[in-house]
């Protein structure tokens, strides 16, 4: 088994067809069973949405409130999993529920330990 | 507590105080941007809560998000950094831009909000629009379902009534001491509409239309929670909306149809609605005020109380001639007809309807009907037919069919 994050992108900048107060209960019970799915294959590993306050250091150590996306996407959470490999993870990740509203997306990351050998 | 439908709930209740503090702190001509910071602190929480469980105390999470979201967006935006907050810093004299989401900045909020939405310069369309989206965190296809139109439809009278704001140049001021009757007056008329919205709907899906009788409601104790608001016109329109919703489920059977008053199961009368309809018409008659309202919700007293007498009618018919006087309509006379059938006899209430015009009114043939079925039963067939060819419910139709085989 190796370890992989999962990170979920946020389109927040579309204001075309906001959810539903219905569509919002919706998703967060696709949330919890897609959760509940990884966590019932024993690869769940741990997982958070972030709140949206955060602080961003600059290099130059100056500390400002944030984080402030200038982009189109930010940054809503991330899970880490336990999967056989790239593909079981991609799997996993297909299935996020987040992958349902237009212009997010989910990026599949391998965690590479430094005590072990990087893989090419 | 039951999860299945948090969201929907919170939202409900939560969205329009959101919107409303957003606007009052940060201008209202931010408005659709207050919208978007709302939804997005909707959003959040339901991917967070999906994945991380649900917050002890979702309000204030809700709150706390929101909060956060408006301080990024303060951040984020050069011209409100160079507009609004210098003069935001210099009227407030504080340095943080923290929105507040106390109990008493909500209720002023949403005070200021309800004027704004009612001002009498916006059109009755975009008003009542605008209370369901903003006021009442009515979801845009519900709306739709209400008014029996589709998204499209409403995203765009929502977006024309965004911009009469703006055109009109309201603002969220609190009104002047002077205006305030004018105001006010408007408000009412907007909450009375909205709760007709549902009363009389001819949309089906009666859960909505219960839902939109309650947030006429919900409105109506918003203003008596602020002592300037707390007058006598409003506890006796939030009287006449108790003492209405109180024959809700009587009034509908299983397919939406409408059960006249006379063969109402008075079982289904909801006593709690009568005891609070009660309660605000005494508090309305501390001031010696005849308003439409007034009159309206004694009207409404005397159709709660289920024994027909003669001095509940008569009652009746005195409140029906004082509501002419105020304003004159076909259709109150048609009401006052009935009435006077029940008080006087066919002849008087005939003698009502001479010169009533309203041909395009079922129930004003199918009282003719009953009216005549006695004195002259071909006549009476005819306007039963009249009345059957306006009807749209199958439920109406047979009714009218069954009464016609009757004569």
């Amino acid at each position: 088994m190796e370890e992989y994050l999962i990170l979920m992108r946020l389109d927040i900048l579309t204001k075309e067809n906001q959810p539903s107060p219905e569509q919002l209960q919706i998703y967060m019970q696709q949330y919890q069973e897609w959760v509940n799915s990884i966590v019932a294959q024993k690869k769940f590993k741990s997982g958070t949405a972030l709140s949206t306050e955060g602080k961003v250091i600059q290099s130059d150590h100056i500390i400002t409130d944030g984080p402030y996306v200038e982009t189109k996407e930010s940054l809503a959470g991330f899970i880490m999993i336990l999967a056989n490999d790239f593909e079981d993870a991609a799997n996993i990740a297909q299935n996020c529920p987040i992958l349902m509203g237009e212009g997010n997306s989910v990026e599949v990351r391998k965690v590479v330990g430094i005590h072990k050998e990087k893989e090419h | 507590m039951n999860h299945s439908d948090l969201l929907p709930n919170l939202f409900r209740t939560e969205y329009t105080k959101i919107i409303s503090v957003l606007c009052k702190q940060y201008g209202f001509f931010q408005l659709e941007i207050a919208e978007d910071i709302a939804s997005e602190t909707f959003l959040t929480a339901s991917q967070t809560w999906g994945l991380n469980g649900i917050p002890e105390n979702p309000i204030g999470w809700l709150y706390a998000v929101a909060k956060n979201k408006a301080k990024n967006f303060i951040h984020r935006e050069s011209i409100l950094y160079n507009k609004v907050l210098p003069v935001y810093q210099r009227e407030k004299n504080i340095t943080e831009i923290e929105l507040d989401l106390s109990d008493e900045n909500i209720l002023d909020s949403q005070l200021r909000m309800i004027f704004a939405i009612a001002h009498p310069s916006l059109p009755l369309e975009s008003q009542i629009g605008l209370s369901l989206r903003i006021l009442c965190g009515f979801g845009i296809e519900e709306i739709a379902r209400a008014f029996l139109s589709n998204k499209e439809t409403i995203n765009k009278r929502l977006l024309r009534a965004k911009n009469k704001l703006r055109e009109n140049n309201i603002s969220l001021e609190f009104p002047k001491p002077c205006e305030l009757e004018e105001r006010l007056s408007s408000v009412l008329r907007t909450i009375y509409l909205l709760f007709n919205e549902g009363y009389l709907s001819q949309v089906q899906d009666r859960i909505l239309r219960k839902d939109l009788c309650l947030e006429a409601i919900r409105l109506c104790t918003i203003l008596l929670e602020n002592n300037e608001t707390n007058t006598s016109d409003v506890n006796a329109l939030l009287s006449l909306l108790c003492f209405h919703i109180s024959r809700f489920e009587a009034r509908l059977d299983g397919e939406g149809g409408i059960i006249l008053y006379g063969d109402q199961n008075r079982e289904l009368w909801n006593k709690e609605f009568i005891k609070k309809g009660e309660y605000f018409f005494f508090q309305s008659s501390k001031e010696p005020k005849f308003s439409k309202y007034h009159l309206e919700a004694a009207i409404a007293y005397w159709h709660t109380r289920p024994e027909d007498t003669g001095k509940k009618w008569e009652s009746i018919y005195e409140l029906y001639t004082h509501l002419l006087e105020l304003e004159y309509s076909p259709l109150l006379l048609l009401n006052r007809a009935f009435v006077l059938f029940k008080v006087k006899g066919r002849e008087a209430a005939l003698e009502e309807l001479n010169g009533v015009e309203l041909k395009t009114n079922p129930y004003y043939y199918s009282l003719l009907g009953e009216l005549y079925c006695d004195l002259e039963p071909e006549k009476a067939k005819i306007y039963f037919r009249n009345a059957l060819n306006l009807v749209t419910k199958d439920k109406e139709k047979s009714s009218l069919l069954k009464r016609l085989a009757q004569i």
